[in-house]
């Protein structure tokens, strides 16, 4: 895993964890990889795996079962959806009205594309293979 | 874990390397020692090891005095020096000579460790290439499981891969017991693992914070015009400029280590105080 220069690392690490769960490759109910296990396949200090897998806890997306590791959630998937969403909508939705507000595009012109998008996206996001950005 | 007391220490009488200097480091943790060539880097870790005798001032290893070298003292400590010696044997012989010494020595540690680092273990280890050499010797230091471990400069002279799986090991040997305290000028090769910075500079610790803390207070980036940025340390290219700035937004940025270390050792005051105001 290559890290962003821009955002903290366990903050990339737990989105990364959040994707896996997101997409199905981690599903609900599946022990998670320990953190040492991840601190040496990332090559990370453990300290930084731990701190993200506490954000994940506080944000109940995984669960600590005492003495047999961490798991995902049973609605860990809704949760992180849960939490994406509200970013979205505080930072991201108002970062592209600004720009297609700049750019004279209305949201209606946007509506085919947007269908066309969905259409091709649909079956890579059942089996699990979204591409997402 | 390791509180130095006052240390004062020199080689001669004349020159102190280190005058009334302080420093605590906790278990759990990976330090990382900078400091320029000469400021002492290994004369101070030298100190922690029981390895140098301080002039005044102490050095304790979880409140005992690590100069007294008692075997319960020695026994929990391991210094991979930067200019290693091995003996003309395989690795096989040397831990059934040495491994006793370290109660907590695991064999299939180390035997683990030489095969993820691509070392023959039975190879007689002087007719090795140095790196070779370095790397049977981190093998063992880490399998020593001692609470303090201490290496200079242990990526010096290891190969691409070998540096991958150096990150990988150290990764993993990590405990809330352990504490490991690395000296490097190579910080690229440890800057994701290295989770508090200590920089030693004109014989005291200058700097003594966490990364984590390190950009709460300091934020880095490549600009190409500075202008009414009041950036507190700067360098300059044809491209433009590398700043460091106070941290006055919160937001996040990578912390440029080369560029710190270069502020830090050219006098930057605020930096410094900034560094060490809690």
């Amino acid at each position: 895993m290559d890290f962003k220069e821009n955002e903290p690392i366990y903050l990339q690490i737990a989105g990364s964890v959040s994707e896996n769960i997101l997409t199905g490759k981690w599903p609900p109910g599946e022990k998670i990889t320990s953190i040492r296990d991840l601190a040496i396949e990332l090559e990370v200090n453990p300290n930084t795996v731990n701190r993200a897998y506490e954000l994940l806890q506080n944000q109940e997306v995984i669960i600590n079962k005492r003495g047999m590791g961490l798991f995902v959630a049973a609605d860990g998937a809704a949760k992180i959806k849960t939490i994406r969403k509200e970013r979205f909508m505080q930072q991201e939705l108002p970062e592209f009205f600004r720009n297609i507000l700049l750019l004279d595009i209305e949201l209606n012109d946007l509506q085919s594309v947007y269908q066309l998008y969905k259409k091709e996206n649909k079956t890579n996001k059942e089996t699990g293979h979204e591409n997402e950005q | 874990m390791i509180e130095i007391r006052d240390l004062s220490f020199g080689y001669n009488k004349q020159h102190l390397l280190f005058n009334n200097l302080n420093l605590q480091l906790e278990q759990g943790h990976i330090y990382g020692l900078l400091g320029k060539n000469g400021a002492g880097k290994s004369t101070l870790l030298k100190n922690m090891a029981g390895l140098a005798y301080p002039k005044r001032g102490k050095c304790l290893l979880r409140g005992h005095s690590v100069s007294g070298r008692p075997v319960s003292i020695l026994e929990e400590i391991y210094f991979l020096a930067e200019d290693i010696y091995v003996p003309s044997f395989t690795p096989s012989r040397f831990v059934a000579n040495t491994a006793e010494f370290y109660p907590k020595f695991s064999k299939s540690d180390f035997y683990s460790y030489l095969k993820a680092l691509d070392v023959d273990e039975n190879a007689v280890m002087n007719k090795q290439s140095f790196g070779q050499q370095k790397k049977a010797m981190i093998a063992f230091g880490l399998a020593t499981n001692t609470s303090l471990l201490i290496m200079d400069e242990p990526t010096n002279g290891l190969d691409i891969p070998s540096k991958v799986q150096f990150r990988k090991l150290i990764a993993s040997v990590l405990t809330d017991e352990r504490c490991i305290v690395i000296s490097t000028h190579q910080v690229r090769d440890l800057d994701s693992l290295i989770d508090t910075l200590l920089v030693l500079h004109e014989k005291e610790i200058l700097v003594n914070r966490a990364m984590d803390e390190v950009v709460e207070i300091l934020s880095f980036g490549f600009y190409t015009d500075t202008e009414g940025l009041k950036p507190l340390y700067e360098e300059k290219d044809m491209r433009g400029t590398n700043a460091i700035l106070e941290n006055t937004t919160g937001r996040f940025s990578k912390v440029d280590l080369e560029l710190l270390f270069n502020a830090i050792i050219c006098g930057n005051k605020k930096i410094v105080e900034l560094l060490k105001a809690s």
